[in-house]
Formats: structure tokens, C-alpha cells, sequence
């Protein structure tokens, strides 16, 4: 909300992605640093974007808790390995969504003009920590995470199927659809070639009701960007993927009105996004959407909250085979979260993926002529959102 | 007053707690609501009607993740809004609050940052934002970085430790007029904490949180009687290792000066995020400042440091200046890293003259 009239939004410069890497994502990358993690995702998408480190005029770089790595504030040194030295680099940290939060931080910096090339990254290194006791240091006087993220989601998704009445299979569906997609992404991490839907159903329950094989692996990885303005995306040797609206949403984490099924910050915001990219009925004028997906009953649940599906409905639309590949709303084509899970880097791959579908270049995972994707993000106790509308045409300006 | 940018963005209020010592009795959300209260109050503004808000914390002081989702149930959250956060010196949100404002999406932002030192050994803590696998195993700690940082200096002929003990003599003399500040009044130079630096060269460690307002054009001037316009702003990083640099000189400093046009016109008042008392040294080279510049006219980084805050203070700290008619033009610096390895600069102007 603005305090006085309209926002000037008109005079943004468009933003457009003419450079995506990510690193093949894995349990342990034992043969590189931190550093070394970072710089290849980095390289690769400078050099999709046919570009050089000189070319980059500023850094912006996302990541979860610094407890995941046991480093504090790593942008610091990590400057030297992404070309930072002599200038700006920005760092941001929203809890699970700062993937997406730290690709909208940079898109701000050519919207606004002040930076005509920026190079955006976001990893995790997982495996130099243990993310669960990351997650787990006791504090007085607050509510524990009890045993991770599954411990706190669980009840939420138990909640979500007492409200709208959907049956206990939903879950693995969604999990068995993910893990398929997966197989067609050379960079997941999970590559379950045996994978079958009874396999899923017959893995063991952890937090009631999402079973081991419904739930995100720890990964190492690393995604980066190279966002550019007009000029910048007229000179790309491939075609961009534009920027049509992004935003941001947070609300508190425990207050006695939270919808924890359906948080308000994620209806907003996406409504936000929608606004700015001209959408009045997403279910049909998007073509793919990168969800966060962490556990695999967030599917529905995020269903209904971005607008997919009426409320109490997006269940049916998972179970219909809406969402598989072929489906007419593929969602997360890439394998999602739930094959790959570098925490920090999490909310940038959806973002990534959303854009090399509306670029065509999303490989054995295409959705065929997407046109505009949603990339889609969140964190904390789901109360911080962060998603952007991509598209394969200029915005109109 | 000519701006460079798309918008023109003025800070239009400031509030700090006392720094202190220490503060067992209180959370950070306790620590950060009354600033929050007093600087919307100041402006009139509710936080439902900021455009965007942005904070700056570090959970490595709170020892825990995600420590600052809590401080937003302070901001009062509800219905959602437009929000995000940086994992260090609340400067760098106020740079990105300044950077939404500049694409148009927002007309006003609240910025605020806070930590606490106290639980946990600061100096041992900061070790751990060094390169991992070849210095931070090492535990060099900040006091000793910067001491290698002092002596380069003196061993340049830059300074002498009887001039680094005037630079604390004056800084806290100076805070003697600021009741935010943890040291005040003439302290002793006292004994040497890593040779050459002595513990009137170093910051007192305690808690503390600060919080500005920005907002654009017409609607900074309805909300402040004398906005402090932010004419220039830019930061740069250097390379992380101290072999690397030149630590007698701030390259990145000088970097950011240029950028955010600070060499155009004179400035009268320059508070400057400079933790040692050697480090001022470095900084007033870096920005070419005068004798007749007011330097830390707050008392500055050696009179309260509290980590994650201390540079976004010297920003509110310029503004209050330009918001009292004290001064006219204002460079404000803050630092993060060792032996200022990044640094931002802003130019704040009082109305076109």
C-alpha cells in the first residue's frame, strides 16, 4: 500500500533473465568449497547468458539461516569467488522464500536503473551442517520448531484435510508426480528410477500424515541469474524471459487469526503479481507454475491459495492429473522441491525453472508452448512469500 | 538540490534505544518495539500504511535461525505487508527500502535493525564470518584484525597511538550530548587490548536497536518539517582476505563516495561506522574530510556499537542533524566485515538551498 496516490510503476525499466545455472544438485558436494559451490552456478549462468564478469554491475545474494553452513554473513567471503571486488553485493535473507526474495531484490536494482546487469545467486551447502539442529536451537520463551519443519507443518496439513474433506492419498500422488518430473531434470537431485506410486504409500510415516518419501531431501546446490534492462536483453544471443510482476508478502508468524492452511500474505501476494502482470483468471492464462512444495500436501494447499482452485478444491485438481506434466496446469515440472531442496537456493531454482519454461529451453521437462509461468516461494511458519510472473513477450509498458 | 535518480527519497525520522551493556531482561522484540513506536509516532504513519519495510539482524548474535521472524510480530504484521530483510547492518535494508521507493512501488519505508552482543562473546562470534576452512579455524577475532589493521597505519606513518587515543577521547567527549549513548564523558585510554590498540581505541560490545523512515518527494515533505534527502547513496565490497587489501586505505569506501556524489560539494557533518579509533583514520583518507567537518559529532561507533545497528545510526544520526538545521550536507558510512571490507556511503541534504 502507498501513502499518496498511485506508485509511479510506468517508469520501471523492464527486466528481463538472459542467463540461468545451476549446479547438479546433490546430498554432499564434497569436492568444492562453499565457494566453489557458488562460483559454478554462477559461471554457468553467466556463460548461458554469453557473458563475463566484467559485465556484472552488481551481486545480490540469498540464502537460509547462516547456521546451515556454520558461517556467519558468507557474502563476506565470498565476494573474491563472484566477482564482487569493487562492487556492490547486496545480501538477503528471508527464512525458506529468500530464494525468490533475493532474485526480486536484484530485479529492483535494473527496474529502478540503477544497475544495468545483475548477477543473482542463492545456495545452501547442507551437508558442511546439519540443517535439523540449525532448526532446533532451543529459545526461551518461544515455540520450539518441534523436530524440524515436518514437525511444524504436519498438524497445518492434517488441518487442510479436515477442512475441505480430501482423501489421504492426495499427498502421495503428489510425491510420485514430483519425483517422475524429476527424472526428466538433469539437475534434481533425487533420480528414483524405480520409483512407483506404491513405493511412495509404502514409506514410512515421520510426522502424520507425511511420510518419509512425501517430504524434501537436504541438498548442496546453487542457482544463479543474470538479470538485465532493455538494452541488456536486446543484445542476449537467446530470447529472454521477462519480468511481468513480482512481489513480496509477510505476516506475523503466530497470532490467534492465522490461517495456517491458507496464510492471507500469500493471498495477497499473489494477487499482487497478478495484478501487475495483467492476470485475471490464473488457472487459465498460466501456463506452468515452480511451486514451493517442500512436503507434498502443500500442492493443494498452495493450489488454493494462489487462485488455481476455489477453496476446499484443489485437492481434485491434483487427483484429475491436472498438475502432471501433461496435465493442462503442470506444476513443478522441474521435479520441484521435493527432488531438490538446497534450502536458500529452494525459492531461486522455482523462479529459474518458471523462466526456462516461458524461454522454451526447460529441456526434457518443457511444458510445451508455455508462454507464462509462476515461480512461487515461502518461508518461516509460512508467513514470508515472494513469487514473480514470467513471460516469454515483453511486459507492456 | 539536484538527485541522480529517479525519485527523490529523504529520511524523515530516527529513533535509537539506550545502548547498553547488557539487557537480560529484555527479547529483541522487547528491544525493538519502543523504536519502532517512537519513529512511526514521529511521522504519524501506522506500519499499515508503509509502502515497504526492511530490517537488518544477524542470527549468529541471536544463536538461532530465523531469529528475525519474531521481531516482525513486533512490527505488527497484520494485514500482511510488503517486507524483507537483510542478514546484516541495517544500512544495507535501508539501501534496499531506498531501491523499492526508486523503482516507484512504494512512496514511504520503515527500516529499523537491532542486536544484542550481550549473551554471547562478540569478539568470538565474529570469527565466524571469516573464510571458513582457512582463517576461521584460526579464531583470529576482530579486536586482533584490527589491531593488524592499527599498526599497517602506524607503520606507514599515518597515525600514532597518542592520535588513535585522541580520536577516542573526542568521540566519547563527544557523546557526552547524545543520552543513547553507552559511554559518555572522558574515558580512560586504559591498557592495551591487542598492541597498538588500547581499550579506548575499541567499541563498547552492548545491545541495541535503531529505525528510520524513508519516504519520496511530497510525501517526505508532509511528513517532515526538514527532510534529510538522500542525494547519494552506494557500497561496495573488497576482497575478503586482509593480504589481498590495502589496509591502510578503504578503496571500496572511496568507491562509494564517488558514486553517491559526495566529492561534488563540501559536507559539514560525517558520521562515520568506524568500530577502532584507527579506522577513523582510514576513513576520513578514503572521503577526503577536512578539519572543519564535525567527525562523529555522536560519539560514533567508540561512544555505542551495536552490531547490525551501529551503521544504520550513523545514517539516522546525519538525518537528525539536517531534520534539526544543524547542518546542510552530510556524508553518513557504515561497515561490515573485517577491517572494513564493505562499505556504504550516503549523501544526505537538507532542503535545496
Amino acid at each position: 500500500m502507498s501513502t499518496s496516490g498511485t506508485p509511479a510503476t510506468a517508469g520501471k525499466e523492464p527486466v528481463a533473465v538472459v542467463g540461468i545455472g545451476q549446479t547438479k544438485h546433490v546430498a554432499a558436494r564434497h569436492d568444492v568449497s562453499i565457494a566453489g559451490l557458488v562460483r559454478e552456478a554462477a559461471a554457468r549462468a553467466l556463460a548461458d547468458a554469453e557473458l563475463t564478469w566484467a559485465d556484472v554491475d552488481a551481486v545480490v545474494i540469498g540464502k537460509a539461516p547462516d547456521f546451515f553452513e556454520g558461517v556467519m554473513m558468507p557474502e563476506l567471503y565470498l565476494a573474491d569467488a563472484l566477482g564482487a571486488v569493487g562492487k556492490p553485493m547486496l545480501r538477503v535473507h528471508t527464512a525458506g522464500s529468500v530464494g525468490g526474495s533475493t532474485a526480486l531484490v536484484a530485479a529492483n536494482l535494473v527496474a529502478a536503473r540503477l544497475h544495468r546487469t545483475v548477477l543473482t545467486l542463492a545456495f545452501e551447502k547442507q551437508s558442511e551442517s546439519n540443517a535439523m539442529w540449525g532448526l532446533s536451537l532451543p529459545v526461551p520463551f518461544q515455540q520450539p520448531l518441534l523436530a524440524g519443519a515436518g514437525g511444524f507443518f504436519a498438524p497445518h496439513v492434517r488441518a487442510y484435510m479436515r477442512r475441505t474433506g480430501a482423501p489421504d492419498t492426495v499427498g502421495s500422488l503428489v510425491a510420485y508426480k514430483d519425483r517422475r518430473n524429476a527424472l526428466k531434470n538433469p539437475y534434481a537431485h533425487l533420480h528414483e528410477h524405480d520409483i512407483t506410486l506404491e513405493k511412495v504409500q509404502a514409506s514410512p510415516m515421520l510426522w502424520d500424515p507425511i511420510r518419509y518419501s512425501e517430504t524434501c531431501p537436504s541438498s548442496d546446490g546453487a542457482c544463479a541469474m543474470v538479470l538485465t534492462d532493455r538494452a541488456g536483453a536486446a543484445r542476449s544471443p537467446k530470447p529472454p524471459a521477462w519480468v511481468h510482476g513480482g512481489a513480496m508478502r509477510s505476516e506475523p508468524t503466530l497470532f490467534a487469526g492465522k490461517d495456517f492452511v491458507s496464510p492471507q500474505a500469500g493471498k495477497d501476494c499473489a494477487a499482487d503479481v497478478y495484478r501487475q502482470a495483467g492476470i485475471t483468471d490464473p488457472r487459465r492464462e498460466i501456463d506452468a507454475v515452480e511451486m514451493y512444495v517442500p512436503f507434498s500436501w502443500y500442492e493443494p494447499m498452495w493450489l488454493e491459495n494462489l487462485g488455481f482452485a476455489q477453496e476446499g478444491e484443489g485437492w481434485k485438481l491434483t487427483e484429475a492429473g491436472v498438475t502432471e506434466l501433461d496435465g493442462d496446469l503442470p506444476v513443478n515440472p522441474s521435479g520441484g522441491v521435493l527432488s531438490t531442496n538446497p534450502i536458500g537456493a529452494s525459492g531461486m531454482i522455482r523462479f529459474a525453472e518458471a523462466a526456462l519454461q516461458v524461454c522454451g529451453r526447460a529441456g526434457e521437462h518443457q511444458v510445451p508452448g508455455a508462454r507464462r509461468a509462476l515461480g512461487h516461494a515461502y518461508g518461516g511458519g509460512a508467513q514470508f512469500f515472494a513469487m514473480w510472473l514470467v513471460g516469454a513477450e515483453p511486459p507492456r509498458s | 538540490m539536484r538527485t541522480r535518480y529517479a525519485r527523490e527519497v529523504a529520511v524523515v525520522a530516527f529513533a535509537q534505544s539506550d545502548h547498553q551493556r547488557r539487557t537480560d531482561e529484555l527479547s529483541e522484540v522487547e528491544m525493538v518495539m519502543p523504536v519502532l513506536h517512537q519513529v512511526l509516532a514521529a511521522t504519524g504513519l501506522k506500519a499499515g500504511e508503509i509502502g515497504f519495510t526492511c530490517s537488518g539482524s544477524s542470527d549468529y548474535l541471536a544463536g538461532r535461525a530465523f531469529s528475525f521472524t519474531m521481531t516482525l510480530d513486533g512490527v505488527g504484521a497484520w494485514p500482511p505487508i510488503s517486507e524483507s530483510h537483510v542478514e546484516t547492518d541495517g544500512a544495507w535494508a535501508l539501501y534496499e527500502a531506498w531501491v523499492k521507493i526508486q523503482t516507484g512501488e512504494a512512496d514511504t519505508a520503515l527500516v529499523y535493525s537491532y542486536g544484542k552482543s550481550s549473551p554471547g562473546s562478540v569478539r568470538d562470534v565474529l570469527t565466524r564470518q571469516l573464510d571458513p576452512y582457512y582463517l576461521a579455524p584460526l579464531w583470529p577475532d576482530s579486536v586482533a584484525l584490527a589491531a593488524l589493521q592499527a599498526q599497517a597505519l602506524i607503520d606507514a606513518g599515518e597515525t600514532d597511538e597518542q592520535a588513535l587515543a585522541a580520536i577516542g577521547a573526542r568521540s566519547r567527549t563527544a557523546a557526552g550530548s547524545n543520552p543513547h549513548a553507552q559511554l559518555s564523558g572522558p574515558v580512560p585510554q586504559g591498557g592495551y587490548q591487542v598492541r597498538p590498540l588500547r581499550t579506548g581505541d575499541c567499541p563498547p560490545i552492548g545491545d541495541g536497536a535503531a529505525a528510520v523512515v524513508l519516504a519520496a518527494g511530497d510525501t517526505a515533505r508532509r511528513l517532515c518539517e526538514r527532510p534529510a534527502w538522500i542525494t547519494g547513496i552506494d557500497h561496495r565490497i573488497e576482497a575478503h582476505g586482509l593480504g589481498l587489501r590495502d589496509l591502510t586505505d578503504s578503496l571500496s569506501t572511496r568507491t562509494a563516495a564517488e558514486h553517491a556524489g559526495l566529492f561534488d560539494a563540501p559536507v559539514d557533518t560525517a558520521e562515520l561506522h568506524a568500530p577502532f579509533s584507527s579506522q577513523e583514520v582510514v576513513l576520513r583518507k578514503a572521503l577526503g574530510l577536512g578539519d572543519a567537518v564535525a567527525v562523529n559529532p555522536s560519539g560514533g561507533a567508540l561512544a555505542a556499537n551495536p552490531m547490525m545497528a551501529a551503521g544504520l545510526i550513523r545514517i539516522g544520526e546525519a538525518a537528525a542533524r539536517i531534520h534539526r538545521g544543524e547542518s546542510r550536507r552530510a556524508v553518513a558510512h557504515a561497515t561490515s566485515g573485517p577491517c572494513l571490507q564493505q562499505n556504504l556511503v550516503a549523501v544526505l541534504e537538507g532542503d535545496p538551498s
